[in-house]
């Protein structure tokens, strides 16, 4: 008997070993799968904004700018907030670390260079990312769990044209608009703080900082917010279109899309500078 | 076999042929097979889970079988490229369970979306021939309200109205009159039966409910656990020898034998 239990328990161990092995192995497949996803539908959004209209399936510009609205123009009170807030936050710490060597009159030059190249695309990526990932991403789970994405192949239109280059285009337009918004906010609310604390005047500030910058700078900003738009997108309709299970479903794929998507914003973002940079 | 001679002059739409699919591992539909003859009311019956909605999904081509070939409108559904089937889905029409009207629009814009999509008509035209399909269900006057602000039974109309506006040679309804009051599910299965007669539509309807099918149907399938049990004219369905259909006709429950050690298995969980 006494044998047999440990055969037993042995085989209980194996048989959890496994599991796991089987459960991350699917996972693996899963992910790669949803990569693939992900691939296809852009490739398949580009499809469309070529070669629709000449197919009689044309991408409809009112959709693109309706999307362009609630994504971008209803966003710039909060990117407005946010920008002005992490500028006076950077020049604030960037007086404080300077102050360290008494070189607080060199902070123009941290303030430019980071809002530019990192804050403010970051940001409002992920600003985006919780406002209107999510919202795409509850709209298309809702939508297929209600039979709409079937009742739309079923009527001749392609849900990939109708629901995913709208949201995908203007994602690519407003997003880099917004980051070039911030970017303007948050140099202006740095230098309203370093005007007042090291007495800098403000036209002198904006010299400064115009000396500074380059185009280079600006464009690393904006490329990024460009990569990011596109991967918010994709995640959102990877996530909601493969909802399963109800309401809740849809619940579960939202916040799993703007936790992924913001995952993705920061990684790609580390790569990307790790490319670009170096 | 007599129905089958009286169709023979009769142009087939669509034509199943051992259509067998899965659902991960388990088999939903063997080997079913069925002919929709032109200008005919075509009901698929079933109990919950007999498979009826999976067959209408494969018919409409929203997924692929492991085996078998559903032909519509002489087209090989499975086999067609994209824009093959981009051109058949304009010739037919389909109403979904829920009505599947989509939620951002109302439900005039709901109407017009396959018009807007598929032809050059002018919006004042599309308006009215919205507004034409919307008098038809009966509900004159709703375009501009969302569809959630609709009813249950509505709803189910609006869907109808939304899948005839192209005025379709096909149309396929997913339970159309279920889990309605018994005053508009009748008004439903009326109003099938006019586009049937006034447009000349030929209908596929997916039910599970046995007065409707025998109200509307002009023949009919009995489908239970994915297999056909019996096609046929109402009276061939209602005549039939099949114990199970007869079993499924007059609502009787399954007997089930008692297997004592079983029982005491499934309860302890063992």
């Amino acid at each position: 008997m006494p044998a047999e239990g440990g055969q037993q328990a042995l085989n209980g161990a194996a048989r959890r070993a496994l599991d796991a092995v089987e459960r991350t192995g699917r996972a693996c497949v899963d992910s790669i799968s949803a990569f693939g996803y992900g691939a296809a539908l852009f490739a398949e959004s580009f499809f469309w904004i070529f070669r629709g209209r000449s197919i009689r399936q044309p991408v409809r510009l009112t959709m693109i700018f309706e999307e362009m609205m609630q994504i971008g123009i209803v966003a710039i009170p909060i990117v407005t907030v946010l920008s002005l807030t992490i500028g006076v936050m950077l020049a604030i710490q960037g007086i404080y670390t300077l102050s360290l060597f008494g070189a607080e009159s060199r902070v123009t030059i941290g303030i430019a260079l980071s809002v530019t190249r990192e804050f403010s695309p970051l940001i409002t990526g992920i600003l985006v990312a919780g406002r209107s990932g999510s919202a795409l991403a509850a709209r298309l789970g809702t939508m297929s769990i209600n039979q709409e994405i079937d009742a739309l192949r079923v009527m001749g239109i392609n849900p990939v044209r109708f629901l995913v280059v709208p949201p995908l285009v203007a994602m690519m337009v407003m997003l880099p608009a917004l980051s070039f918004l911030s970017d303007l906010v948050a140099l202006f609310g740095a230098g309203v703080y370093v005007s007042l604390d090291l007495g800098m005047s403000l036209p002198a500030y904006s010299d400064r900082v115009i000396e500074v910058l380059t185009v280079n700078d600006l464009l690393h900003g904006l490329g990024k917010s460009m990569i990011f738009a596109v991967l918010i997108t994709l995640v959102a309709v990877v996530n909601g279109a493969g909802v399963t299970g109800g309401a809740e479903g849809v619940g579960r794929v939202t916040t799993r899309s703007v936790v992924q998507s913001i995952a993705a914003i920061v990684i790609t973002d580390m790569l990307f500078v790790f490319v670009v940079t170096r | 076999m007599g129905v089958e001679a009286v169709n023979s002059d009769r142009s087939v739409l669509v034509e199943v042929e051992h259509l067998v699919t899965h659902y991960g591992a388990r088999k939903i539909l063997d080997d079913v097979s069925l002919k929709v003859y032109e200008g005919e009311v075509f009901v698929i019956m079933g109990g919950s889970g007999s498979g009826k909605s999976t067959l209408l999904r494969y018919m409409l081509a929203l997924e692929r079988p492991t085996s078998g070939s559903i032909r519509v409108l002489g087209r090989d559904v499975v086999r067609s490229r994209p824009s093959e089937l981009y051109e058949l889905r304009k010739k037919m029409g389909v109403s979904f369970q829920s009505g599947a009207l989509f939620s951002s629009m109302s439900v005039g814009e709901n109407i017009i979306l396959p018009l807007k999509e598929h032809t050059d008509l002018d919006l004042k035209t599309m308006e009215i021939m919205a507004r034409l399909k919307l008098e038809v269900v009966g509900m004159a006057g709703f375009e501009n309200l969302m569809p959630s602000e609709l009813s249950g039974g509505m709803l189910k109309r609006a869907a109808l109205a939304r899948a005839v506006v192209m005025d379709p040679k096909l149309l396929f309804g997913d339970e159309p009159s279920s889990g309605l009051d018994p005053i508009v599910a009748a008004a439903i299965d009326e109003l099938i039966l006019r586009l049937r007669d006034a447009l000349g539509m030929t209908v596929v309807i997916v039910t599970h409910q046995l007065e409707s099918a025998f109200k509307i149907a002009d023949r009919m399938v009995v489908l239970d656990s994915g297999k056909l049990l019996v096609t046929g004219t109402v009276e061939e369905v209602r005549n039939s020898s099949n114990e199970r259909v007869q079993q499924l006709l007059n609502r009787r429950v399954d007997e089930v034998e008692l297997d004592p050690e079983a029982y005491l298995k499934r309860l302890t969980g063992a």
